[in-house]
């Protein structure tokens, strides 16, 4: 693609996408830093992460407003105003993924005054984050590389992190059901998974709405989805 | 549960986008000025009762095809028009076409708000008069009011219409013009960029009746301002050196056109 006759307006789309990329790598770094916090019980990790967050926040409230001011000033066209439009979509998705990476480090002081070792209860987890941290870092570096068609594939992918949480789902339960004493730490555990499923539906949303930017067509509706957590609450209640 | 197929979505798309029956329609038009040739075999349906905007950068034939549309290029004497343009199916180009009653079906308002040196009644009336389509006062007067309530003029001068037109502002000018165009009930508009002369207050005002005018008319728009052809058309037609390059619905055009020079006007990359 060309240059604007008005330079300037390149430079402002340049800075926009910038912070994207700034974002996606922050929320790639948060969540791996809030899983193996968790995984390690390490404290201090889980502090960076929280104070990431604020960097954050303030990243994405800086892109919202050269976003507003952009579409104020040169009232943007084609995959010009996609891509302004894309980017204040994608941004508040990095934003809820750096959200959820806090809530997890925000556990990691909880889940480690039980006894047990997070690690000895979460073998799957730790499989799932490496899902989860996959697709954060993949869907940052196909719309960095403006790869379409990678970003198809990746949305489609997110049915792995969903079966991955089925699996964490009931290897938790079980260890509930074996020692009562385990609850309070599977309890966290479980909405850490939880985070991370979301976690993987946001790289989702992030995935449509670049492949939107690109290409100018949405993709289509249907998507595998698969959550078989409700049925076995389900088929068990 | 929500189980639409991606054939029936895609079905509702289309059947949102597709053309109305044409009311104009362009075939293969070339048109030469002396021995320069300014369009290059134009192919373009106008769609009934909707507005099509015409947008390309200066030079690239945009206005020369609109004046096409009306013969308003019979003006010019270096100016030779070939291939064919028809009204209604038929060749406005034919030697047994009455021009004066073509203008009449295919109105015009210039970027230039030019009134006749005459009263505001008299610049409406003038069109109904040379037309004979009215012979009594009381006629008069009801064309007169009817045209300016329909250009959205008539409550701001319905006490000076004895007033000279030159004496309103340029968007009252421009809408006293197209009162006058809508005063021998024509079927098609052709506007030159309307609002290039007018506020950005006088433009809504122009806007928004181009909006309450599609209801009757067919209109065709030639617009420097990208906003204001995604703002006031249906479909779109971009130009460039003399060639049609695309044609489409606006909210297409606007979003995510097809042809990569469509791409780079619009969004400011050349022109």
């Amino acid at each position: 693609m060309g240059e604007h006759t008005v330079s300037s307006f390149d430079e402002e789309l340049e800075h926009i996408d910038r912070l994207i990329r700034d974002m996606g790598d922050l929320s790639g770094a948060m969540t791996r830093a809030s899983t193996n916090a968790l995984l390690e019980s390490d404290n201090a990790l889980a502090q960076r992460v929280i104070s990431d967050d604020a960097i954050m926040d303030a990243k994405q409230r800086e892109l919202d407003e050269r976003a507003i001011t952009l579409i104020a000033k040169r009232q943007p066209m084609a995959q010009d105003l996609r891509s302004v439009v894309g980017a204040i979509r994608m941004a508040s998705d990095l934003e809820r993924i750096g959200d959820l990476a806090k809530n997890i480090a925000k556990r990691v002081g909880a889940v480690g005054q039980q006894g047990a070792t997070p690690r000895s209860l979460a073998h799957s987890i730790d499989a799932m984050a490496g899902l989860v941290l996959h697709q954060v870092n993949a869907v940052v570096e196909q719309y960095v590389q403006r790869n379409a068609d990678a970003l198809i594939r990746l949305r489609d992918d997110d049915e792995k992190v969903d079966i991955q949480y089925t699996s964490v789902f009931r290897e938790l339960l079980t260890y509930m059901m074996e020692d009562p004493r385990n609850i309070t730490s599977c309890t966290h555990l479980l909405f850490c998974a939880k985070n991370l499923e979301r976690i993987g539906d946001h790289v989702t949303n992030i995935a449509e709405n670049a492949y939107y930017v690109m290409t100018g067509s949405q993709l289509p509706v249907q998507r595998p989805k698969l959550d078989e957590t409700q049925m076995t609450v389900d088929a068990e209640s | 549960m929500n189980m639409l197929t991606d054939a029936a979505v895609e079905e509702t798309l289309q059947s949102g986008s597709k053309p109305a029956a044409s009311k104009m329609a362009g075939k293969d038009v070339t048109v030469h000025y002396g021995e320069k040739q300014a369009l290059f075999g134009v192919n373009l349906e106008v769609p009934e009762r909707q507005v099509m905007a015409l947008i390309g950068p200066s030079g690239c034939g945009k206005s020369t095809f609109l004046r096409c549309l009306n013969r308003m290029n019979d003006t010019i004497d270096i100016c030779r028009v070939g291939g064919s343009i028809l009204l209604d199916g038929e060749d406005i180009y034919d030697p047994r076409i009455d021009v004066v009653e073509l203008r009449a079906r295919v109105g015009m308002v210039f970027q230039k708000p030019n009134p006749f040196p005459k009263s505001i009644y008299e610049n409406v009336a003038y069109g109904p008069r040379i037309h004979g389509l009215a012979s009594k006062k009381s006629e008069f007067d009801e064309v007169v009011e009817t045209s300016l309530q329909k250009a959205g003029l008539f409550n701001e001068v319905k006490d000076r219409l004895q007033e000279p037109g030159t004496g309103l502002s340029g968007g009252q000018q421009q809408r006293l013009c197209i009162a006058r165009a809508i005063a021998v009930s024509p079927e098609v508009i052709l506007m030159d960029e309307p609002c290039s002369a007018l506020d950005p207050i006088a433009t809504a005002k122009v806007e928004e009746l181009i909006d309450e005018l599609r209801e009757n008319y067919t209109i065709v728009i030639v617009t420097h301002s990208m906003q204001q052809a995604a703002r006031v058309s249906q479909r779109t037609a971009m130009f460039h050196l003399g060639n049609l390059v695309e044609e489409g619905p606006t909210d297409k055009m606007f979003t995510n056109p097809d042809d990569k020079r469509t791409q780079d006007y619009i969004t400011g990359r050349f022109g």
